[in-house]
């Protein structure tokens, strides 16, 4: 037994020599190269899409450790999020949302660490969090004429728009009925560019193209020589309304969207364009150069451009294959109107002009992220592995043998959808780590009953060959994710007390207090350790009840709770940060209120009463 | 023994040599130097305070670590055992220290203009003065704000002295104290003042046209 020890013992050292130039793998003897030792800090942030959960996962790389939920779409009371009148509102009418495709804001084609964006797929919105608190700041939608908001959000180079198209296509406007056997032509795709303010990141949506009923999916933004362009692949080209899984398989090719947002925000400016639900719409077929089509193989998934931004990788997830397409040939081709028909007006770009090869990387290629080194990286979801394949330009003898451009393979347990490396969508990707975000979990891990969660997969591609790390299990359910360098955000921990702009905020004891106008009874408290002031709120059976609730602390992790007993309310409040909160007082009795995160050694005493008087 | 107290008024009338009165005007100026810088500075550590929190006591004024926020941090934490919140306007000779500082300098600068050794021993007599009741102003304060600790706070403690210079155990804390840059220069200017003095009684008496020195003349 001891020999088998020492030998698995030096297997694993030897294991980790072979690893080479991760960042953490040399000083610790024996442990795995993802390996975080308590107190240290990970690499790399790691922002998930939360998928139907409405949220984003904050996790750490290498470590894979999970760190924060941000809440997005769906209350969360450990939060306190969906309970003051701020998230509330933000919200709107939906307590959940459909979370994909995480963005971040960029700076001349790099992560500047402002904010994060996300969608969601079900109610057509988008959001903005902001990595100084990492909070969400604003929730933008339901866009108008927007239905399955799949296609988003992808950021351009200069976070100038949010580009996102829609996975459904409805009758336009919304509200309006068309029998769905009339799909061809009462139903329409949308492109929306959403201008994001440089200063306040405040989105609006600027302007939409109109789009055949095609399911939209995945797409990315162009840098470098394609900036001013955004691609989209779709599926259903063929405009299938039923069994959409035999009816919209039958065309060999469906088309990406080449889409020029330089010259679709050019067209809104320099012409009258109608607008529909206050949006000005285009129609591609009456303005030349604003979106092209181009044939991609079966059914396909992922569309994503290179750091460079002159290669474009496109996969058929029914199709062993991933096509690249070259941007300078793309302008070309479009220069000397080398197309290959037109489909309602937009032409169709001759795929033989601008496709620069088809690599056979593996059974169902979905999603392809890059390394900066010139390397790709692409997801096989039927195969549940990752292939890694050379960009171009190739040599002659792999341009005869495409095969001879995949130059390692990788299984990942199991079926893997998104894959992300940190940068990779930027023109600075930083090619240390790939994560895997594996769609089943089979019997990885301990079972937790029929309900399982995903698994991250953690590989080491600093080397020749990928190497498999280190698993993790998340909650439903991540899609996408972007990862970024730890010293790209600088966050703060505490709001400061000159800079709280909240009308209601109250920093001194004395200005404390409960006040009342007819039925309505405004309280302005504070907390602080470890007591609210006041500690008394006296009210008749139906005041409506608002309650500004300032944590006067300014140290970090200084976090108070606000909990009332039997009113569904959970209020949490960062160190000098103002919430309010408003309920009818419609029961009475006398409610305990307390605080409901975990604050100090007297932590327990922090409570007080709401006392309600019967009418 | 005795002939050295003889000697003192003798000594005393002698007379500081120029790079002497240069010391004293050193002096003058480290003393109003230390108006500016911190003269004592209290860091408190605890399991959760790693990076601890920081007191800066300054001739004028009580200045604390992140921005002040470590005063309030310190209050607040000190209301749990009943301690008496921490103010600047409780520490009253805060308002003429300076102003005592600059007189200090006056003094300093004035016995280089006579150039004796008795106007500089008067100075350091009275600095020295100010020194000591200084210091025991401040543990007189440091021990006030530790004994008077309210009986119905939450925890109770034994009253306690914080320490003036080194480090305790206080409960969780760990309360380091220490002389600042203020307090060197204040060090700086005794040096100058004592070094004016000796070079003046060092003085080669022939030159100031005094009796000869009786050892001599004994001799």
């Amino acid at each position: 037994m001891r020999r088998i020890t020492t030998l698995l013992i030096a297997v694993l050292a030897l294991g980790l020599v072979g690893c080479g130039g991760s960042s953490s793998s040399d000083s610790n003897d024996g442990a795995p190269a993802s390996y975080v030792p308590p107190g240290e800090k990970d690499d790399y942030y790691l922002f998930y899409s939360g998928g139907h959960s409405g949220q984003v996962f904050v996790g750490g790389l290498p470590s894979l450790r999970e760190i924060q939920e941000i809440p997005v779409f769906t209350p969360s009371p450990g939060h306190g999020y969906g309970y003051d009148e701020k998230t509330k509102e933000m919200m709107g009418e939906y307590n959940w949302g459909d979370v994909h495709h995480p963005g971040l804001s960029k700076t001349d084609g790099v992560y500047d660490g402002r904010w994060l964006f996300v969608n969601d797929n079900a109610n057509n919105r988008v959001a903005r969090i902001s990595l100084r608190d990492f909070k969400t700041k604003q929730i933008l939608g339901p866009i108008p004429n927007s239905m399955g908001n799949h296609g988003s959000s992808f950021v351009t180079p200069n976070t100038e728009y949010l580009l996102v198209a829609t996975r459904f296509s409805v009758p336009l406007p919304k509200g309006s009925h068309a029998p769905v056997e009339t799909y061809e032509e009462n139903f329409n795709g949308i492109v929306s560019g959403v201008d994001v303010d440089e200063e306040s990141g405040e989105m609006s949506v600027g302007w939409q193209v109109k789009t055949p009923p095609f399911n939209w999916d995945l797409g990315s933004t162009g840098k470098g020589p394609s900036d001013g362009w955004a691609f989209w692949t779709s599926y259903n080209t063929e405009m299938a309304y039923d069994s959409l899984e035999i009816n919209a398989s039958q065309r060999d090719r469906d088309f990406a969207a080449f889409v020029n947002w330089e010259r679709a925000e050019e067209v809104v400016e320099n012409n009258d364009i109608n607008t529909r639900n206050g949006v000005p719409l285009i129609d591609p077929a009456n303005h030349e150069g604003v979106m092209y089509f181009v044939p991609v193989s079966k059914s396909p998934h992922g569309i994503d451009t290179d750091p460079s931004g002159r290669w474009i990788a496109a996969s058929g997830k029914l199709q062993p294959t991933t096509t690249v397409f070259d941007f300078e040939q793309v302008k070309t081709a479009i220069e000397n109107e080398d197309f290959q028909g037109e489909f309602r007006g937009v032409p169709v770009l001759n795929y033989d002009s601008i496709v620069e090869g088809e690599v056979p990387v593996g059974q169902g290629p979905l999603h392809t992220q890059f390394d900066g080194e010139g390397n790709a990286y692409t997801s096989l979801f039927i195969e549940s592995a990752v292939a890694k394949w050379e960009l171009p330009p190739w040599d002659d003898a792999t341009k005869e043998d495409m095969s001879q451009a995949v130059t390692d393979k990788i299984n990942v347990h199991y079926n893997i959808g998104h894959l992300v490396i940190p940068g990779s969508d930027s023109q600075e990707p930083y090619g240390d780590w790939l994560v895997a975000m594996n769609k089943l979990k089979k019997d990885r891990g301990l079972s937790v009953g029929p309900e399982m969660p995903e698994t991250s997969q953690l590989i080491d591609i600093s080397g020749e060959e990928m190497e498999m790390i280190a698993e993790d299990y998340t909650r439903p359910e991540p899609h996408f994710a972007q990862a970024v360098p730890a010293d790209v955000i600088d966050p703060i921990e505490v709001y400061k007390q000159d800079e709280n702009d909240h009308p209601d905020a109250t920093w001194e004891q004395d200005n404390t207090g409960v006040t009342r106008s007819g039925d309505e009874v405004e309280v302005h408290m504070i907390s602080q350790r470890s007591q609210y002031f006041p500690d008394k709120i006296e009210v008749q059976e139906g005041d409506e009840v608002t309650i500004h609730l300032t944590n006067v602390e300014q140290v970090s992790d200084m976090i108070h709770g606000f909990g009332i007993s039997e009113h569904n309310l959970n209020g949490v409040v960062s160190p000098g940060e103002t919430k309010t909160f408003q309920f009818t007082a419609d029961k009475a009795g006398v409610y305990p209120f307390y605080c409901t995160n975990f604050c100090s050694a007297l932590h327990q005493e922090m409570q007080g009463y709401l006392e309600v008087i019967p009418q | 023994m005795l002939k050295i107290i003889d000697r003192i008024p003798e000594l005393l009338d002698r007379r500081v040599p120029g790079r002497g009165r240069l010391l004293l005007v050193v002096a003058a100026v480290l003393l109003i130097g230390a108006i500016f810088l911190p003269l004592w500075q209290i860091h408190l550590v605890a399991p959760q305070y790693q990076e601890g929190l920081d007191l800066y006591i300054h001739s004028y004024k009580l200045e604390a670590g992140n921005e002040g926020q470590d005063l309030k941090e310190i209050n607040n934490l000190n209301h749990y055992i009943g301690m008496a919140p921490i103010e600047e306007e409780d520490f009253a000779e805060m308002t003429f220290i300076p102003f005592l500082l600059g007189g200090f300098a006056l003094l300093a600068l004035r016995a280089a203009f006579f150039g004796t050794v008795k106007s500089v021993v008067d100075t350091l007599v009275l600095f020295i003065y100010f020194g000591m009741f200084s210091m025991w102003r401040f543990y007189y304060q440091l021990y006030t704000y530790a004994h008077n600790l309210d009986p119905r706070a939450p925890m109770d403690i034994d009253p306690f002295t914080p320490i003036l210079i080194g480090w305790k155990q206080i409960a969780n804390f760990t309360q380091y104290s220490f002389p600042r840059e203020g307090s060197a220069l204040l060090l700086g200017a005794v040096v100058c003042l004592g070094g004016a003095i000796w070079m003046g009684i060092r003085q080669d008496t022939s030159s100031s046209e005094v009796e000869p020195d009786p050892e001599t003349v004994a001799a």
